[in-house]
């Protein structure tokens, strides 16, 4: 290295240190902008020592000229980090100062609006059905979202595979063995994990409705949302027939829905009831003299139900000998939408003030 | 599934009317989603051979036609382009009737003299096709004049849409449908004879064909049957019509003979040219991992290939030909190889029984599902295969009619399910029931069914029935659940509708929990606080949980709906924040909203949330994610702020009566996406067991959702904590005395430094004021010219009393000045 080529690395090494130290001193984004100015701008020494190189060969020119770009690409770099963390420091000093003490808050002095909330349409029809089954002596029992394959499935008798699972197209969550965590397809699962505890615990008898948000991987259109509300219901008891079933229907129907609407039903297939039915109501439109809604038939399916299959009950280790029961469930979004007449069920989740505050 | 009236006729001499039918079909649980009439109102339609077209001046979306309509030329306008001179075509005259109503007048249009329509399948009703006219051209025997009704074969028909459970797979045919409807209306059934033809005899089949079952397990039951000298070509005209009734297309007089028999048997059965099948036999196998073979639809599939679902074992039947070729993907599809074409001479007809559980797995994991394959993975009749294959060849011999059928079946058999018995007590289908029927009656009931009961007690006093089932009633199970099962089809046939209804009562009362009337209390607290509930998504994206700072990872969806969506939220304050968003884009912004609801997160060690009971698809020591319910709360009304959400925690605080919750501000970092300064992590007192959030959200995460610079209050608890009564005590329920003494007020107002937090100086107050301190409210906060930078005066009101005297001034005075040494002492506050 010769001693002139020495000098010159030393030259734009002073530059680049000099102007760094600038650079960090700044303690404000005013300040640094003021920092910038003079260290990269267009009287700075950096910009001075380029304007300088004219003057030289081309070769030499080419050479420092290197040099210089890199010392300003490297001080750009800085600049920008440097204004990075004092936006950060200034975003907390200005939350800093925007401090308050929770605790001096004087509650004489909050205006509360006049305004009151309103019940989202889902829980306050939850909350009449809860009401109506408690009323019949029913007691109410929640469970996990995310469930076992053997709580949404196996135990509900629908083994792997099974055809019958293209009724529920589940959501799977990536745990576990794949397909071994679903997101509930049905309030189910909670009969199941009731019937076990009840088991362990020597409680029988079960008298319990289960409300609560499932799951289906459909898209969403007027009447369906991937994601939805059930109300099921399970009785286990000594002596409990598909007479007390349809019994237990009919006194809902009318308590919920009207004294004019009545129900029935009809032969119908789930893995986890034998019998099992079809449960249908009085159109709630028409009151059953037939139109649109009801294909002119007055009636309009509402759920399922059954009375509880022994293979259920076999695997929850139930004696079907001694115990029988019966389960029943439908959708209480669904239930919501004929009550009230909503054309598009996905009124329901898009919040809309003006939908919510009506109920 | 389309089911046509007269073809249930060939089964039982159905005279009920309509409606009455339709309600036995639902009543049996055969659900008639629709009845069409077909064939009606066609009288007035004829054929007639289009003589002459001609061109309309000034009009070219219409032609003049001249037709031959046997008894003399007709003109008229037509609007159709897809025929020529020549065609055949129907004909309704003027002065005549469409189906459906519609009267044809004699019409003029620009000039020309409308005599009559030529009309398209859909406005007779007979197709779907409203394109052009039906093309009668090459139609057999058709001759202008004739009644379209003669030329087509048609006669009036009623099709009943039907579906057929999921567990019903012996009613997803003709017979099966009105075997039960025959049943329920007490009407004769009988199966008719498969018919002339089948039983020709030609050469031994062994000479012909082979059959090799090497996964029985799969494949219990395999025949094989061959027959020669056969003539493809079109079946006969009825034939066609059933199937096109029926709603599927006629192909050839083979392929249709195998639909027929399917559609009114249940059985799949599937012809192969014999002359294409290497070896002219069927070997059935397992798939060899990764074994190719492009299906009937034109879609190379791989075989043998362990899916990545549960129970998905890659364990795929095949069909393969005598030489080892695959052919087929057992009773889902076959390939194209030996398909039957015009060419074929000799048919090997395929007829088997499935394992249900086999086709259903392949099924699922291809994604392919055809109506054989339905109907395998229900399960078929394993014993109903002889009376299949005997129909199919009787059917052939109709249109091939030099068809010689050899001799014999090659019949494979391995564990074949045998038929089910199941012993009824009738007191126990009765207990189930609630109904009071009789041993003669249960009998009376299943019977028609095909269900053969014998009285099993050696006396007659028993009521035990030895139920046998019949082999096409695979969801009939073996005792103990056979008896439901039984029970079932009483049921059916006896009418749901006529099983008495109780109501069932019971000694232990209903009720809501604890916990279930306690968030019950606290919507309606924040209801009175003027909020509204909102159901936010349970899915969100990557993003939503990145802005509000919320690092590390979330359960994730495998198959979510919308691939950036496919995270379970941890919080709700995104979605809440886009309702906020969501209302403010429609100038309603100033709102306030709430939500209770789940958010998850990763499984936890810690937790008890690990399950030790497995499927058999091996869900053994899955831990589920945690899950905890949240109420959550953004007040965004004007002039809303963390001062609002102090409120409405006041309120809530009061409402539940919890005791010993506090803010811990400035103890750490309040929560994700809060405002660190405003905010505060609420916990209960003695065991620091964080409960919530309070406060007011970071404005920078309130503009990356779009609201722009304003302030948003935040409440969150967790609910399962809060209401707990382990983590959380509740005042007393044990009353207080009030005092009838006058008491005492004082106000003091204190300058306190700005570190020190007010309720810290209110604790000391209270301290100091003893069992005679009423209560201490703070009721003003002065910052300005008069107090030192830095600090603030608070200004307290202290409530002084004794249950049993009024105070005197002294003592009051008293206890003033040890309040403000303390709070002097302790935290440095001088009166103002």
């Amino acid at each position: 290295m010769t001693e002139a080529a020495g000098a010159e690395t030393l030259d734009a090494a002073a530059l680049e240190s000099a102007g760094a130290e600038r650079l960090r001193a700044a303690q404000s984004t005013e300040q640094l902008a003021e920092a910038e100015a003079a260290v990269l701008g267009k009287r700075s020494p950096l910009a001075l020592a380029r304007a300088a190189l004219g003057a030289l060969e081309h070769e030499e020119r080419k050479r420092r000229g290197g040099q210089l770009n890199d010392v300003r690409t490297r001080l750009s770099l800085l600049a920008e980090e440097r204004r990075a963390e004092l936006a950060g420091l200034e975003r907390r000093r200005d939350l800093e100062a925007d401090r308050l003490d929770l605790s001096e808050v004087v509650l004489a002095s909050v205006t509360a609006p006049v305004e009151r909330g309103h019940m989202h349409l889902v829980t306050r029809t939850r909350d009449a059905l809860e009401d109506v089954f408690v009323g019949m002596g029913f007691s109410v029992a929640e469970g996990p979202e995310a469930e076992t394959d053997w709580y949404n499935f196996e135990a509900l008798n629908i083994p792997p595979a099974h055809p019958a699972r293209t009724m529920y197209d589940s959501f799977y969550l990536q745990l576990g063995e794949p397909e071994t965590v679903v997101l509930r397809t049905h309030t189910s699962p909670v009969q199941i994990r009731l019937m076990e505890s009840a088991v362990a615990e020597g409680s029988l008898p079960i008298h319990a409705v289960m409300p609560g948000r499932c799951f289906r991987r459909d898209t969403p259109d007027a009447r369906h949302l991937p994601v939805f509300h059930q109300i099921e219901g399970l009785v286990v008891d000594r002596g409990i027939t598909f007479a007390d079933l349809a019994g237990t229907i009919e006194t809902f129907t009318t308590a919920y829905f009207g004294p004019d609407i009545h129900s029935r039903l009809r032969p119908a297939y789930f893995p986890f009831t034998e019998p099992s039915a079809e449960y249908e109501i009085t159109c709630t439109i028409c009151r059953g003299s037939g139109c649109r809604t009801c294909s002119s038939t007055g009636w309009i399916e509402l759920g399922g139900c059954g009375m509880v299959d022994p293979a259920v009950f076999t695997a929850v280790g139930i004696d079907a000998a001694s115990w029988s029961g019966f389960a029943f469930g439908f959708g209480i979004d669904r239930c919501a939408q004929m009550r009230h007449e909503i054309a598009d069920m996905r009124a329901l989740i898009e919040n809309d003030i003006r939908f919510l505050e009506q109920f | 599934m389309r089911t046509p009236l007269s073809w249930l006729r060939d089964f039982a001499p159905f005279q009920t009317d309509l409606a009455t039918m339709a309600a036995t079909l639902d009543e049996l649980g055969l659900v008639v989603e629709g009845i069409e009439r077909v064939g009606e109102g066609l009288g007035d339609v004829s054929v007639a051979r289009v003589t002459e077209i001609g061109a309309i001046e000034g009009a070219d979306r219409i032609r003049r036609v001249v037709v031959d309509a046997g008894d003399g030329a007709v003109e008229v306008v037509c609007g159709a382009f897809n025929f020529g001179e020549g065609d055949l075509v129907p004909l309704v005259r003027a002065g005549a009737v469409l189906p459906g109503g519609v009267e044809i007048a004699r019409r003029t249009m620009r000039g020309v003299v409308s005599d009559g329509m030529l009309c398209s399948g859909r406005e007779l009703g007979l197709t779907h096709d409203g394109e052009g006219l039906l093309i009668l051209t090459d139609i057999d025997g058709a001759v202008p004049g004739q009644p379209l009704t003669d030329a087509l074969g048609i006669e009036p028909d009623v099709i009943f849409d039907i579906t057929v459970e999921g567990n019903r797979p012996d009613a997803w045919c003709m017979a099966g449908i009105a075997r039960d409807l025959a049943a329920a209306l007490h009407v004769p059934f009988s199966m008719p004879e498969p018919g002339a033809g089948s039983g020709v005899a030609g050469p031994a089949v062994e000479t012909l064909a082979s059959a090799v079952v090497e996964a029985p397990e799969l494949c219990p039951r395999l025949t094989v049957r061959v027959a020669t000298n056969v003539t493809v070509g079109p079946s006969p005209r009825w034939l066609a019509r059933r199937l096109l009734l029926a709603g599927m297309r006629p192909i050839n007089n083979v392929v249709d003979a195998s639909n027929y028999v399917m559609l009114e048997l249940g059985q799949p059965t599937h012809p192969y040219d014999l002359d294409r099948l290497g070896g002219a036999g069927l070997r059935i196998r397992r798939a060899r991992r990764g074994e190719l073979l492009t299906t009937l639809d034109g879609v190379r599939r791989t075989l043998g290939v362990p899916g990545t679902g549960l129970g998905e074992t890659g364990e795929d039947c095949v069909i393969c030909d005598a030489d080892d070729t695959v052919v087929g993907v057992a009773g889902i599809m076959g390939g194209e190889s030996s398909e039957i074409s015009p060419a074929t001479r000799r048919v090997l007809l395929e007829a088997a029984y499935f394992s249900p559980m086999a086709i259903a797995r392949t099924g699922k994991r291809l994604r392919l599902r055809t109506e054989a394959s339905a109907r395998f993975e229900r399960g078929c009749d394993p014993w109903g295969i002889d009376r299949a294959t005997d129909r199919f060849f009787a059917l052939l011999s109709s249109s091939s009619p030099s068809l010689s059928v050899a001799a014999g079946t090659l019949d494979v058999r391995g564990e074949v399910p045998r038929p089910v018995v199941v012993p009824v007590a009738v007191g126990a289908v009765n207990a189930l029931l609630g109904t009071a029927l009789s041993s003669e009656q249960v009998t009376a009931l299943l019977e028609p069914l095909g269900f053969a009961c014998t009285p099993a007690g050696e006396t007659g006093e028993s009521d035990l029935l030895t139920v046998a089932v019949p082999t096409n009633r695979p969801d009939i199970r073996p005792a103990p659940e056979g008896v439901a099962d039984v029970a079932e089809e009483v049921a059916r046939t006896f009418g749901y509708s006529r099983i008495d209804r109780h109501q069932p009562t019971w000694p232990e009362p209903g009720g809501l929990s604890d916990r279930q009337r306690d968030r019950r209390l606290v919507r309606q607290v924040l209801f009175g606080l003027g909020a509204s509930e909102a159901w936010t998504p349970s899915f969100v994206a990557d993003e939503d949980h990145r802005r509000i700072g919320l690092g590390g990872p979330a359960v994730e969806v495998t198959n979510p709906l919308v691939t950036a969506e496919r995270f379970l939220r941890r919080a709700q304050l995104p979605g809440l924040l886009r309702a906020l968003a969501y209302n403010a884009d429609r100038r309603q912004g100033a709102i306030s909203l709430f939500e209770i609801g789940t958010v998850f997160s990763m499984p936890d060690d810690s937790s008890a949330t690990a399950t030790e009971r497995a499927g058999a698809g091996g869900a053994r020591g899955v831990r589920l994610p945690v899950e905890r319910e949240l109420l959550s709360a953004v007040f965004g009304d004007e002039s809303s702020d963390a001062r609002h959400a102090v409120a409405a925690w006041h309120v809530l605080r009061e409402t539940l009566g919890l005791v010993g919750v506090r803010a811990a501000q400035g103890e750490g970092p309040a929560g994700a996406g809060l405002h660190p300064s405003r905010s505060a992590q609420l916990v209960e007192g003695s065991a620091a067991t964080p409960l919530g959030t309070l406060g007011e959200v970071d404005p920078s995460v309130v503009a990356s959702f779009g609201l722009g610079e304003r302030r948003v209050g935040w409440l969150e608890v967790d609910l399962g904590r809060l209401l707990d009564r382990s983590v959380v005590s509740r005042r007393s329920e044990l009353s207080r005395p009030v005092s009838r003494y006058p008491s005492s007020d004082i106000d003091l107002a204190l300058v306190v430094r700005d570190e020190v937090p007010a309720d810290r100086v209110a604790e000391e107050l209270a301290r100091a004021g003893g069992d005679l301190l009423e209560s201490v409210t703070l009721f003003d906060v002065f910052r300005g010219a008069s107090v030192p930078e830095g600090s603030r005066s608070l200004a307290f009101r202290l409530r002084f009393g004794a249950l049993d005297r009024t105070l005197t001034d002294g003592e009051v005075g008293e206890l003033r000045r040890a309040c403000v040494d303390a709070v002097l002492q302790a935290v440095g506050a001088t009166l103002r």
